[in-house]
């Protein structure tokens, strides 16, 4: 069935180096719509790089990316093709000088600004502003955080700030999610209200890419596994095949290691 | 000792320095320069130095802006490297020597020095920012001009508001030495009436109490900058507005 589809995202050949260091050597991926792949693997393997390669926030140095079938190259727009993919980061990065509405608005709203001027619509900016803050509103009480719209992060638990950078990240209408392990920063007690909102967004059939620690979220939730190891995808299966039975060696000295 | 505080001489002293003549007039005159001239020079040295500032920023982030950052840097080198003197009198003499208004080659003289400071200041401020903040701005598909604007630079303005009023106080101090080049402001009043009266004592005084009193304005406005803008990292929920209200009233004393 999905062999006639096209993927959401795929990668050719997918390269990045820091000067000497070989970070990423050759990643051919192909991820679907729907599918909820957990990328694992040791510490300094490229995880980080290649979710960030993705949106562009590293400069693959060689290999290509293509979103929707179309290959990214100097003339795309960036911003708009970062819209299409969300980013929640392990420090939350929560803008400290914004309000919660703020920090989910802010650039929903820059983005129907700049579709106004680009169609040339009409739409008043007011109109547009109250809009997306009727949007946050509903995404914040989705969460249960309505009561802090108007609540700078500094007052918010680590929990509660890593939901509302998901909700930041979704306010912009992404057709994909990255999560670059989001929860490593949390304390205990609040990792579970922030893999519980993840697993909704993937029953509601967000397509996700999590760079994650948490096994039992992986084994759970993905539709996929990815095991990186030394800047390449050593494995990539199910997760009942990557955890129940590994093949690749590597790959079983590491889930050795955390499981 | 006891002649200093002889009340007939101090009174005839405090006559011949503020009302023979009307000479107090001049201490306003001149106060009313000085503050002209800081005022256009600092609006200049802030719109100058956030940019030199955003340059060298842009460049060691992006490597984009090569040739602008490495004048930008030179800029900030020779400027700092060189006494305000002498620029003043690069301007006075050479550069503007067309331009009849002395008030006007002091604040751009003055304005251009103050800018390589606070390009360093300024600069300081950008780089202490998490790189984190650009990359969600970035992230959620904000140009890096608007994630520059909206996210990075509060930040960083805030961050540095005591070190920029640092400069904008040892700026209204600093352009005392127009009186080199003729421009009355406020430093050079106490020599001219001096020169009348053959006395100091009450000039100096005065001037002192003057330049102090704009100094203590500028620290009273900081300190209630500073409290309007950290009321985001006080108190869960509302926002606070009491350090706007005390604002108004710092002004009004
Ligand atoms: N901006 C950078 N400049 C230089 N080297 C970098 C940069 N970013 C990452 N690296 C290097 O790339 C390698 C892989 O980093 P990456 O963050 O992708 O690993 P990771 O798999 O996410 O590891 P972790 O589990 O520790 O987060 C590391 O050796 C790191 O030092
Ligand atoms: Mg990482």
């Amino acid at each position: 069935m999905q062999e006639s589809k096209e993927p959401l995202i795929r990668t050719a050949g997918l390269k990045k180096s820091f000067g000497d260091n070989m970070v990423l050597d050759g990643i051919d991926v192909e991820i679907f719509e729907g599918e909820k792949v957990v990328v694992i693997g040791p510490s300094g393997s490229g995880k980080s790089t290649f979710l960030r390669c993705l949106n562009r926030l590293e400069t693959p140095t060689g290999g290509a990316v293509y979103f929707q079938g179309k290959e990214l190259t100097q003339d795309t727009d960036l911003e708009e093709y970062r819209r299409q993919m969300g980013m929640v980061f392990q420090h939350f990065n929560l803008f400290p000088h914004l309000t919660v509405l703020k920090n989910v608005t802010l650039a929903a709203v820059d983005a129907r600004l700049r579709e106004r001027k680009k169609l040339k619509l009409k739409t008043p900016k007011k109109q547009i502003v109250a809009e997306e803050k009727a949007r946050a509103m509903k995404l914040l009480a989705r969460i249960g955080l309505e009561d802090k719209a108007d609540a700078y992060p500094s007052t918010l638990s680590g929990g509660q700030k890593q939901r509302i950078a998901i909700v930041r990240a979704l306010a912009v209408g992404p057709k994909v999610m990255l999560f670059d392990e989001p929860t490593s920063a949390l304390d205990p007690e609040m990792v579970g209200e922030v893999l519980s909102l993840m697993k909704e967004l993937a029953d509601e059939g967000m397509t996700m890419i999590v760079v994650t620690h948490e096994m039992r979220f992986a084994r759970e939730v993905s539709t996929r596994v990815l095991f990186m190891d030394g800047g390449k995808i050593v494995a990539d299966g199910p997760p009942q095949e990557i955890f129940g039975a590994p093949k690749d060696d590597r790959l079983k000295s590491f889930l050795a290691k955390v499981l | 000792m006891l002649y200093l505080l002889n009340a007939k001489t101090l009174a005839e002293r405090f006559r011949s320095a503020f009302l023979v003549d009307n000479r107090w007039q001049l201490y306003f005159q001149g106060l009313g320069n000085t503050l002209l001239i800081s005022l256009f020079a600092v609006t200049i040295g802030v719109f100058l130095g956030f940019i030199f500032a955003m340059i060298v920023y842009t460049h060691s982030k992006t490597g984009k802006l090569k040739v602008l950052s490495f004048l930008s840097n030179l800029y900030v080198t020779v400027i700092r490297g060189t006494p305000v003197v002498l620029q003043l009198f690069i301007m006075y003499f050479i550069v503007l020597v067309s331009v009849k208004n002395g008030i006007v080659v002091g604040a751009v003289t003055f304005g251009l020095n103050s800018a390589a400071y606070v390009a360093e200041v300024a600069r300081a401020g950008l780089s202490s920012i998490d790189e984190g903040q650009m990359e969600a701005g970035r992230s959620l598909g904000l140009s890096y001009a608007k994630t520059m604007l909206k996210i990075i630079l509060p930040q960083a303005i805030r961050n540095i508001i005591p070190a920029l009023f640092n400069e904008f106080i040892a700026l209204v101090k600093e352009t005392s030495v127009a009186g080199y080049v003729g421009i009355l402001e406020l430093g050079k009043v106490p020599g001219l009436i001096q020169s009348r009266t053959f006395d100091y004592l009450f000039p100096l005084l005065f001037a002192s109490v003057l330049y102090l009193a704009v100094v203590y304005s500028l620290t009273l406005v900081e300190k209630c900058i500073e409290k309007a803008l950290s009321r985001s990292d006080r108190n869960a929920g509302i926002k606070i507005t009491g350090g706007r209200k005390k604002c108004r009233k710092a002004k009004s004393l």
